[in-house]
């Protein structure tokens, strides 16, 4: 029993701190249909941001808007590279998460800040009793914070532009809408979350490492599969309640195999696995003519 | 620039080069002049690859013309990109899917239809007022799509999101509607429906109309004005009394070697 309790905690703790990279690949792959791989740089920029400021005694939260703003322009140098200079969706992500490599360990000044002994926004919650229920609470305000607004966001005028520009783009320019800067903001929010998730991340494990970010889309993929496939989803808060869930069955998920004996270092392989499963087993069910929307892959 | 003119639409001398310098050079529009009066329907015929579709990507921006000059409304949009001269435009094309966003609801759709060519803010999308509009507008077409505002549009039938992008792009009247054989993919009898509906919407509203069209009699029966396009070019241009008057065997008679076609020489007598 106690057993479960731990792993269930640890999933909660965990799905929702990484929830945010999910709710930013929502919105890259499945609002604007746009294979976004800037993720895996922005996530530790914004660790590596929030590290640099708080090792040089600002307040944490201070760290963690510069974090985001800073994330918000790693998205948006990505969609200027597609939209204005023609690069390939794919090649922009991974050109801009190239840089951000060499940004970040320009920002930390070495490839790991240790957080343990500094101010962070988890500091309070150390001496709490109730430790880990406060901890969730804190994660899940800011998560279902980020959901609501990217939700109602969504349903203003922009918002559904927005949408159209990954769902119909020649028929949203025809109705006057430049697609080109729906892109490039689309990506800038994007990455906000992503960033804004890696900068609380580094600070409740207590530490930004070069690599904290290798692999976040796959994760990220992963999580908001396994949740649509669950929740059916097929609104727009549906998709964005879909990452959340599907980011804490995903955490459960890893940390049961964890459990029963997977290798750590072998993580990343399983995760692979499981969405190369996710996404090509409905190729493989021949005569069912099941349709598979699965936009932006 | 500003000129003062008569025509909604005037072209001049526009010409479009495909794979220029390659051995497949094509001049798909070779020097156009047209101009299009207040509350003209014209009807666009010809064979393939005579430009039609060209000629009204020309005139929506979706290509640049590599000569001429385009007026809309006496503004010069020449080079205005497509999203800039959105509000001057109303466009449907061919393919029913191309007119409407299909994982968005039916009220979403119209509503950011409605916004063509506006700025757009942090309003919400859809108002209770708007949807209430809306469901009247629906009402009128008598497809039973007023109590389907929130459904999403991948929902409807060919013919419906035909209807449905019709009301999108008279939603917020435009200088000029673009129809680019927007009838073509649909079922006759669905056909039928969706052009009797476009000539209510363009009467109703006195929109100026440019539609392209591969089939000779609904090019005959509908609108004021036809135009032949061949190769590029104006081969034939009849409105008025003699536009009335014309008729398939006519048109058959004095064009046919220019309509080698199949899908315009057997196209259905009745109509």
């Amino acid at each position: 029993m106690d057993i479960i309790t731990g792993i269930l905690q640890i999933s909660i703790e965990q799905g929702l701190a990484y929830a945010l990279v999910a709710l930013g690949i929502v919105i890259s792959f499945r609002i604007l249909a746009f294979p976004d791989l800037t993720v895996d740089g922005s996530f530790v920029l914004g660790g590596a941001v929030v590290a640099r400021m708080i090792v040089l005694g600002y307040q944490p939260w201070i760290g963690i808007i510069l974090a985001v703003f800073l994330g918000f322009a790693a998205g948006c140098a990505t969609g200027v590279l597609n939209t204005r200079l023609k690069i390939n969706s794919l090649l922009a992500g991974i050109l801009i998460m190239t840089i951000l490599y060499s940004v970040n360990l320009r920002v930390m000044g070495r490839s790991n800040t240790p957080l343990l002994n500094y101010y962070t926004v988890f500091t309070p919650f150390e001496q709490m009793e109730m430790r880990w229920l406060s901890i969730v609470l804190f994660f899940g305000l800011i998560v279902f914070a980020c959901k609501f607004l990217t939700d109602l966001f969504l349903h203003t005028q922009v918002g559904l532009a927005m949408r159209a520009t990954g769902d119909n783009e020649q028929m949203i320019r025809t109705l006057g809408v430049n697609t080109n800067r729906m892109t490039i903001l689309g990506l800038g929010i994007s990455n906000a979350f992503v960033a804004l998730s890696g900068a609380l991340v580094a600070q409740h494990q207590g530490f930004a490492d070069i690599g904290m970010g290798i692999g976040m889309i796959v994760a990220g993929l992963a999580s908001i599969i396994i949740g649509e496939t669950l929740l059916r989803a097929k609104s727009v808060w549906m998709n964005t309640l879909a990452a959340i869930v599907g980011s804490f069955v995903y955490r459960l998920t890893i940390t049961v195999g964890l459990w029963l004996g997977l290798a750590p270092t072998d993580l990343k392989m399983a995760t692979g696995a499981m969405v190369i499963l996710a996404l090509g087993f409905p190729a493989l069910k021949k005569g069912k003519e099941e349709k598979v929307h699965l936009r932006g892959i | 620039m500003s000129v003062d003119m008569e025509g909604i639409v005037v072209l001049r001398d526009l010409k479009k080069i495909f794979n220029r310098n390659t051995i497949d050079e094509k001049a798909a529009i070779d020097g156009i002049r047209l101009e299009v009066k207040r509350e003209e329907f014209i009807t666009v015929i010809g064979s393939n690859g005579a430009g039609k579709t060209t000629l009204l990507n020309l005139i929506a921006g979706t290509f640049l013309p590599d000569e001429g000059s385009v007026f809309i409304d006496g503004k010069e949009v020449t080079f205005l990109p497509e999203h800039r001269r959105a509000k001057y435009l109303g466009r449907i094309f061919q393919n029913p899917m191309m007119g409407t966003a299909s994982s968005m609801t039916i009220e979403e759709n119209l509503s950011m239809a409605e916004l063509r060519g506006k700025s757009r803010g942090l309003c919400w999308g859809v108002t209770r007022k708007q949807r209430q509009r809306y469901k009247e507008l629906l009402k009128n077409l008598e497809l039973g799509l007023e109590d389907r505002l929130s459904d999403r549009v991948s929902l409807l039938s060919g013919g419906q999101r035909q209807c449905l992008t019709l009301l999108m792009a008279t939603l917020s009247l435009p200088k000029l509607l673009l129809l680019d054989e927007h009838t073509a993919s649909l079922d006759p009898k669905t056909a039928e429906k969706v052009i009797h509906l476009t000539n209510r919407i363009v009467k109703e509203n006195h929109l100026t109309t440019i539609m392209v069209t591969h089939n000779m009699v609904q090019a005959i029966n509908h609108g004021n004005r036809m135009i032949m396009l061949h190769e590029g070019k104006i081969q034939f241009d009849v409105l008025g009394d003699e536009k009335t008057r014309l008729t398939v065997e006519e048109v058959v008679k004095r064009f046919g070697e220019k309509l080698e076609d199949e899908t315009l020489l057997c196209a259905p007598v009745e109509g």
